[in-house]
């Protein structure tokens, strides 16, 4: 009969964790002429993102580091930030996936006016927004005055635009959007794709005329910073192209 | 705020660099082969301005013409015309690329980046050796 021998209770290997400096372009609109750049050490682990780094910096050090965030999820698309020098979510920005050996730059978004260190004015954006009718237009009564049935194909056909979630990513890293804030930009843009291509929408003829602008569609240089900049991986891009398309024959 | 003692890790420190401009947006393939083709247009269009207003002077006098057409056979008109080949090669290839993102697909913008600074890469190396060699050599 063997004895049994008493292994000791695993002690749990401490995670390591690492001091990541962070350059965060401030700006008080009540003292500052200019913004300017102020750096923070913060103790991080690997697993943490962009925004625990602003919240630690905020609850612990600088209690007067504005920036926006809702859900901390990536659903709400409130705290859109240009980090290091790409538009990304806060909170969906892995500290793992930056490279700590240099400062991470943190940033308002650019083209829209700044208020105060990360918070800009989302007015014009989401003015934009409205100007494409945003929402289904059905001048037709539903078929036996139930639903307004379609199909898995018609609903595929707008499937990526759905996933909008207005965080202003794609417009604020538009070169375009920077020098001419007229420009509809690619957030507004998609949202009128989500519509222009739904079966049950009567509507699409209106927004394909708001958007057959020289501040409409035709603005769009194909620069896929849009594409490459939006949290949810929409094809934005594409969507922008297709409604060219569409301009073009006269209907969906 | 009060001095920090060594060993506390994390604590601010108030700085720094008045740096009044942002970061440059670090946009990928995309957004430079956008710069690329502003620039090599810019460039083409003053280029083109030039070129009407030289080919105008033969109304003012032939003689004022051939002196200005004279100009141009010199070698640093040859190494400007290579520079203005390039950006024409640059702009014509990336403007059919354009086209096919816009009626075509967006998908393949990266590939077909690549293959218009392959396409311009072989265009340069018959076009330039051929160019220069005339250039120094009459």
């Amino acid at each position: 009969m063997t004895t049994a021998t008493i292994t000791p209770p695993a002690v749990p290997e401490a995670t390591p964790s690492f001091t990541v400096t962070l350059m965060i372009r401030r700006f008080n609109p009540e003292v500052d002429a200019e913004p300017h750049w102020q750096d923070f050490d913060v103790e991080l682990y690997a697993t943490d993102r962009v925004l625990d780094a602003l919240h630690k910096i905020k609850w612990e050090q600088d209690g007067t580091l504005s920036f926006r965030r809702s859900c901390a999820h990536g659903i709400c698309g409130s705290d859109a930030m240009r980090i290091n020098g790409r538009n990304r979510l806060a909170c969906k920005t892995l500290i793992k996936d930056l490279d700590i050996t240099k400062p991470v730059y943190v940033e308002a978004i650019k083209g829209l006016p700044l208020e105060k260190d990360l918070i800009v004015d989302m007015e014009p954006f989401f003015e934009s927004f409205k100007a494409v009718q945003p929402f289904l237009v059905a001048s037709t009564a539903p078929k036996d005055g139930k639903e307004r049935i379609q199909t898995v194909a018609q609903r595929e056909r707008f499937d990526d635009t759905t996933k909008c979630i207005l965080c202003a990513a794609c417009t604020s890293s538009c070169p375009v959007f920077w020098t001419d804030g007229q420009y509809f930009g690619p957030a507004a843009i998609v949202n009128a794709h989500r519509f222009i291509f739904d079966s049950r929408d009567d509507n699409a003829a209106v927004r394909l005329d708001i958007l057959n602008d020289q501040e409409g569609v035709w603005r769009c240089r194909t620069t896929f910073n849009c594409t490459e900049a939006c949290p949810r991986g929409i094809q934005v891009t594409q969507a922008i192209a297709e409604v060219k398309q569409a301009i073009m024959r006269g209907k969906p | 705020m009060p001095q920090q003692t060594a060993g506390t890790p994390t604590y601010q420190q108030k700085t720094t660099s008045r740096r009044p401009a942002g970061t440059l947006y670090r946009g990928r393939e995309g957004m430079w082969s956008w710069v690329l083709h502003r620039i090599t247009g810019v460039a083409i269009f003053f280029f083109l301005l030039v070129h009407i207003l030289d080919t105008a002077l033969v109304r003012v006098s032939p003689e004022a013409y051939n002196a200005v057409i004279g100009q141009y056979q010199t070698p640093i008109m040859g190494l400007g015309e290579t520079a203005l080949v390039a950006a024409i090669v640059f702009h014509a290839f990336n403007g059919l690329r354009i086209i096919l993102i816009d009626f075509w697909n967006a998908k393949y913008q990266k590939v077909m980046f690549y293959v218009v600074i392959g396409l311009w890469v072989v265009t340069m190396l018959a076009f330039v050796p051929r160019h220069l060699t005339n250039v120094f050599n009459h």
